[in-house]
């Protein structure tokens, strides 16, 4: 119970240090509307900020916070890499994207940079990684960081895993095939999803009830739940029909999200089927793939090309769960999810050797970083399009 | 009165009908599997007699739909058949009473409840504080900063944030038990204790949603013409926010709690499998792992249930919440 007191003790002081600071403000500076207008609520945030940030110094100064310093360098690096970029992207290219550039928030730059690290790993890993990605090595149970004294070896930079497969490799390699597999099924969800969504926008009557209530069902079902129940079946299916199970995850998956595609694709070709140029173009007796393709869908790229990015993260994720549950992406494919679930009992070393613990957080935070760049970009995106200012 | 009556009745109805239908689902994605369920349950060298018995004993020799009424009238009435581990090991070595799915579940149901209590009690009150924080001190850095956290941490995988509070709060500090090892004789100080940290996790995930609905619900408001009379007689604004913003938002966030709870129940398993919880997605993922069919429908159903009856809590909620349905003129 102590550190409840030492919370509760805190809390007290803070408190007698936002009051000190207002009044001080006050008498210094007394009809200055900062301090004179100031709640106290407003005083003990301020104090409340002072305190974390000397704590956090106080902290990183700690030889025992390795990954506390770790996380906070990799904030640092990844803030200044952004900043360095967006200067980039203001100085170089054409005036259009020179102008995104000089409106863009430093978040969102971090996202596109990181999007596009992640696209050059994922299409050249065959040329980047210095081992296959099921190529069994000679040594197992490598430790990162390359130091022979603390257990490491130069030739494998972050290591090898339990059966002597090198970490690095395999990290690069999961870039090809756990994105690559989740932009293939969220490209897939799109296709199904949006003609059919706009299918039923423009044809409407009972076409547009039927796959309404059908997608109604299978929404109501969670889709991480639902996705495993399909998977169950489909690894016996595998199993008869000799197909790899991946294949099956992939298609399973895209019908699912499909269905929240087609929500968004119908709501929006719905606003768009009442406009006159769609009536004109009726007039003019073009066909049902002229109307959704040429009309429809270019003026529905701004809506779906954000769901693009949220969707994709939504698959990204749930296939990541799935290979880390053990029924997704199967091995020898080296896969984050997989790598995670394999990596996972090193963390109980980190006390010893923080080293030792940093695989399975790296495979984690791979799969992380991707989906928080893609979120900021999407965001941005949102925000931008939306003209909205709060 | 009656308009909102009919309303929820509506509702309800839509909502026995949803389920009856997704039961259909469930039932007939079972039936999808090649060969059939006797070769499955006993292996590859079963003799044609066992299997023959097998197939009498599940009634798996009767048409597909007396087979579906069976099953309906079996969940509804709490008899989930016995799974097909049990059946194999009764088969194999014979004799002995079966443990059916629905005592293997009820024990693991009240785990998975009582997690997803604790989240709520921990992530409710916090994404409403922090919520109505971010409306009042918006576009400032503590706005920013939360916005920047939350939209990283929903962001994340939930195994990235479970195995993150393992290394900081269980691993390099032990303040609690990596593994939440749950059993019936636990006190109840430490039960809470060991469901703690699979309940940050949790918390950390829904968190985000919860507390940017309620933010974005509030600042919505703060255009309108009362809140402006509000600031105008000289209230502070906090009063403002939470007298006469909160009470107007607060349909929305009725409903992004209840659907932050739906997903409590449901999206558990992962962290129910990093934590060894002894819950239900734990026994869902290793029913799936050996496609043990009969636990995987339960297991299915109960979830969907629970996604759709919080769902249509969320639904009705929001409509008692509206004085302008109470009171029509």
């Amino acid at each position: 119970m102590s550190w409840w007191l030492f919370i509760i003790a805190a809390l007290a002081v803070v408190s007698v240090y936002a009051w000190v600071f207002r009044t001080g403000g006050r008498a210094i500076r007394p009809n200055n509307p900062f301090f004179r207008d100031m709640p106290f609520t407003v005083a003990f945030g301020y104090m409340l900020a002072m305190f974390s940030v000397f704590g956090a110094i106080w902290l990183y100064m700690q030889d025992g916070a390795v990954f506390f310093r770790w996380a906070v360098q990799g904030f640092i690096i990844f803030a200044i890499a952004a900043f360095a970029f967006r200067q980039f992207g203001r100085y170089v290219g054409t005036a259009g994207t020179r102008k995104l550039f000089r409106q863009m928030p430093l978040t969102a730059s971090f996202g596109i940079l990181v999007i596009i690290i992640y696209a050059i790993f994922a299409i050249f890993a065959g040329a980047i990684a210095p081992y296959g990605q099921e190529e069994i090595l000679g040594a197992a149970n490598v430790i990162p960081g390359g130091d022979p004294a603390l257990g490491g070896d130069p030739l494998y930079p972050l290591g090898t895993d339990q059966i002597g497969r090198d970490i690095l490799s395999r990290l690069i390699f999961g870039a090809q095939n756990t994105v690559g597999i989740a932009f293939i099924t969220t490209c897939l969800a799109f296709f199904i999803g949006g003609s059919l969504g706009f299918l039923a926008a423009t044809l409407g009557g009972w076409l547009d009830q039927v796959l309404s209530r059908a997608v109604d069902v299978l929404m109501a079902i969670p889709a991480l739940i639902f996705a495993l129940l399909l998977m169950t079946i489909a690894s016996v299916w595998a199993n008869e029909l000799g197909i790899p199970l991946t294949f099956f995850m992939v298609l399973i998956i895209a019908v699912i999200d499909s269905t929240r595609v087609f929500r968004l694709a119908r709501a929006v070709g719905q606003n768009i089927v009442v406009m006159d140029y769609i009536e004109a173009a009726k007039l003019r007796g073009e066909g049902l793939g002229y109307l959704v393709f040429r009309e429809i869908l270019p003026n529905a790229t701004a809506p779906l090309l954000a769901e693009f990015g949220l969707r994709f993260c939504f698959v990204f994720l749930t296939i990541a769960s799935l290979s880390f549950l053990g029924v997704g992406i199967q091995p020898p494919l080296a896969d984050w999810g997989t790598m995670v679930k394999q990596l996972a009992p090193f963390i109980n070393f980190a006390a010893f050797a923080p080293l030792a613990a940093v695989t399975p957080l790296l495979a984690a935070g791979a799969i992380a970083l991707l989906t928080v760049a893609v979120n900021f970009v999407v965001d941005w995106m949102l925000h931008k399009s939306s003209g909205l200012k709060e | 009165m009656s308009s909102v009556l009919k309303i929820i009745l509506q509702r309800l109805a839509l909502g026995v009908l949803t389920l009856f239908i997704v039961s259909v689902v469930i039932f007939l994605a079972v039936n999808a599997l090649p060969g059939d369920f006797a070769q499955s349950i006993l292996g590859q060298g079963a003799t044609p007699e066992a299997i023959a018995a097998i197939r009498k004993d599940l009634g798996l020799d009767q048409p597909l739909f007396t087979r579906y009424l069976t099953w309906l009238a079996g969940m509804l009435t709490g008899d989930l058949g016995v799974s097909f581990a049990q059946m194999n090991f009764q088969n194999s070595m014979g004799g002995g009473e079966m443990e059916t799915v629905a005592t293997q579940i009820a024990p693991r149901l009240y785990n998975t409840l009582w997690l997803a209590a604790v989240t709520a009690m921990i992530a409710v009150p916090v994404s409403i504080a922090l919520g109505v924080l971010s409306a009042l001190y918006r576009n400032s850095l503590f706005d920013r900063a939360t916005n920047i956290f939350t939209l990283s941490s929903i962001s994340s995988p939930e195994f990235f944030l479970a195995y993150i509070l393992i290394l900081f709060l269980a691993v390099l500090n032990p303040l609690l038990p990596s593994l939440s090892n749950i059993y019936d004789e636990l006190s109840f100080a430490e039960r809470f204790q060991r469901t703690l940290l699979p309940a940050l996790t949790l918390t950390l995930v829904v968190t985000a949603h919860m507390m940017r609905m309620t933010r974005a619900a509030i600042i919505n408001l703060l255009a309108s013409p009362y809140i402006e009379m509000a600031r105008l007689k000289g209230m502070s604004p906090i009063r403002v926010i939470v007298k006469h913003a909160l009470p107007n938002a607060l349909a929305p966030i009725i409903n992004v709690i209840a659907l932050n709870l739906a997903y409590l129940v449901t999206g558990v398993v992962v962290v129910e499998v990093v934590f060894v919880y002894p819950g239900i997605g734990q026994l869902f993922v290793d029913s799936v792992k050996i496609r043990d069919i009969p636990v995987v429908q339960a297991c299915c159903l109960i979830f969907a249930s629970a996604y759709v009856l919080l769902n249509l809590t969320a639904d009705i909620l929001s409509i008692i919440s509206n004085p302008r349905l109470r009171h029509p003129k």
